[in-house]
């Protein structure tokens, strides 16, 4: 007898598969309904992380070191210390603010303050500190361009002391609390995510293998009527992936309104992060995640749990 | 092809000990009817035919081929070759009746043409044509039976194997099957049957083997149902 090829094969598991899940409407739809909540598990980790991310990330942003130059440090001497500086492998970037500069943002800043602007009239002169503003690449690295600053006996031209103040030292303690925050929250996130990943994938496994678990006389019917173990299984496997193909375009148009209707709090609440626009932005990204994660859960399960199954 | 159980015996655990050095042929086209009272081994016997289960004696020989030793791979090759029948019909729920009978051409790897001509034609030797898209459960005792026989005979298998397949059937559904084994048995089949309904054994008239507590008590080549 000649065996029909692999076309036909898979022709005959594919619909077999489709068939399986259609008939069993209502346990294919409890199936999905529990695969949705895992994807959408899935999904939430991967905003939470964007989130978490981007958060940090204007965070660490918001670190930096101001060095305030005496008043009669020259800009000469000012802008070669900059350039000292940005060789300095941890710099990431460095701002000059003129005196000129500082007592424009000053007034800018107390514009509705008019004490504040006559007392500064007042004065005459420019009584405000050019400084150079440094960011590092790593909020760790602080420590060591502060040292660097205060060590590198920074002298003018002619010999004069040219820094009146390094600020690294005022805030030490609230950056050192700061980096710590933003690394325990980061180790936090991954442990949280992954427990909650790892225990909704289980859910679903176990719900399709209860759902494999009706079929188990099914199994031994088809394999006392001479299938092989594949033959068997394929049928099996591809509903999984079906379910898993439904399930991941559920979710992601679950997403949709939600992180609409998120979108606006979270810019407010997380610094600049609009998750409907990540969602957006990266739909191709999330849907290849949810939708591969689904299928994967899917195909592996009902593989796994048929295998149980398969006595003869 | 013929059947050869050599000295078999199957113990479940110490105390159970469902077949006790059982030793017979079965001739190819022999209609063979096993009798005997619940627990005498007629079940155990049929399942090591189809090697769902291993004797822990002996040797159960289909044609040339000791079965007890066949990987699964190869056991599905002589599953092909036997067809079976069961008291509880064992169909697929979800399938229709065409689905159920076309899965056993599907899994002995027939082709398409073959099935879609095969199928209506079996169906119609067991007379349910007009049956062909209905769902088991809507199907009577009797004609859940007569599909179970036509997936066991669709692969034109050398052997049948009936395990009380009148168990669950009023009489005149037990009359039509009892003639379909007869007609497959006439056809060239090979045909073994298990069954303590009295009826069945006397209108048959063919080999009788006995069995009780896992023996075999009696073997008549015309028998009748004696116990």
């Amino acid at each position: 007898m000649n065996e029909p090829n692999f076309k036909t094969k898979l022709r005959r598991v594919m619909k077999a598969g489709f068939f399986n899940f259609w008939r069993s409407g209502f346990v294919s739809l409890a199936s999905i309904l529990v695969m949705v909540i895992t994807l959408s598990v899935i999904g939430s980790v991967i905003f939470v992380g964007a989130i978490l991310n981007i958060t940090m990330g204007e965070l660490r942003n918001k670190v930096d070191i101001n060095v305030y130059f005496v008043t009669t440090a020259t800009e000469n001497d000012i802008l070669s210390l900059k350039k000292k500086i940005e060789t300095l492998p941890e710099v990431k970037t460095i701002e000059y603010t003129s005196r000129e500069k500082a007592l424009e943002n000053f007034k800018l800043v107390h514009e509705n303050d008019q004490i504040t602007l006559q007392a500064l009239e007042e004065l005459g002169d420019n009584p405000l500190e050019a400084s150079l503003n440094i960011k590092a690449k790593e909020p760790s690295q602080y420590e060591g361009i502060a040292n660097f600053l205060n060590e590198e006996n920074i002298l003018s031209s002619d010999g004069q002391k040219i820094i009146d103040k390094i600020n690294y030292f005022e805030n030490k303690v609230a950056i050192d609390k700061l980096s710590r925050i933003i690394d325990s929250a980061e180790r936090l996130g991954l442990a949280l995510s992954l427990a909650l990943v790892i225990v909704s994938v289980v859910i679903t496994f176990n719900t399709i293998r209860l759902t494999i678990y009706i079929s188990r006389e099914e199994i031994s019917v088809m394999q006392l009527v001479g299938a092989s173990k594949n033959y068997v299984k394929g049928p099996f496997v591809i509903t999984g992936i079906i379910v898993g193909l439904i399930s991941g375009l559920i979710t992601m148009f679950i997403f949709f309104p939600i992180s609409y209707w998120l979108g606006n709090t979270t810019q407010n609440f997380f610094i600049g992060l609009n998750i409907f626009d990540y969602y957006l932005s990266n739909f191709f990204q999330i849907l290849f995640i949810v939708i591969g994660s689904g299928v994967a859960i899917g195909a592996v399960s009902s593989f796994l749990a048929v295998r149980k199954y398969l006595k003869l | 092809m013929s059947i050869i159980f050599d000295n078999v015996s199957k113990k479940y655990s110490d105390n159970c000990l469902a077949l006790d050095k059982v030793s017979f042929i079965v001739k190819p086209n022999e209609f063979v009817s096993i009798v005997g009272p619940s627990g005498a081994g007629k079940t155990t016997l049929l399942k090591m035919l189809l090697a769902e289960e291993k004797p822990t004696e002996g040797k159960i020989m289909l044609h040339d081929i000791d079965i007890s030793f066949l990987s699964s791979k190869d056991m599905n090759f002589v599953r092909r070759k036997i067809g079976a029948v069961f008291q509880d019909f064992r169909l697929l729920p979800q399938k229709n009746v065409y689905e159920n009978i076309a899965f056993a051409m599907e899994a002995a790897g027939r082709p398409d043409e073959e099935i879609e001509s095969d199928v209506p034609h079996v169906l119609e030797l067991v007379d349910l044509g007009n049956k062909i898209w209905n769902f088991p459960h809507e199907l009577s005792g009797g004609e859940k039976q007569r599909v179970a026989i036509a997936r066991a005979i669709v692969n034109q298998p050398d052997i049948i194997i009936a395990d009380e397949p009148t168990g669950n059937l009023d009489p005149v559904n037990t009359y039509d099957i009892v003639q379909i084994l007869k007609k497959i048995n006439d056809l060239g089949t090979t045909v073994i049957l298990t069954t303590h309904n009295k009826g069945v054994i006397d209108s048959i008239g063919r080999r009788v083997i006995t069995m009780q507590e896992g023996k075999v008590i009696r073997d008549d080549p015309i028998g009748k149902y004696i116990l």
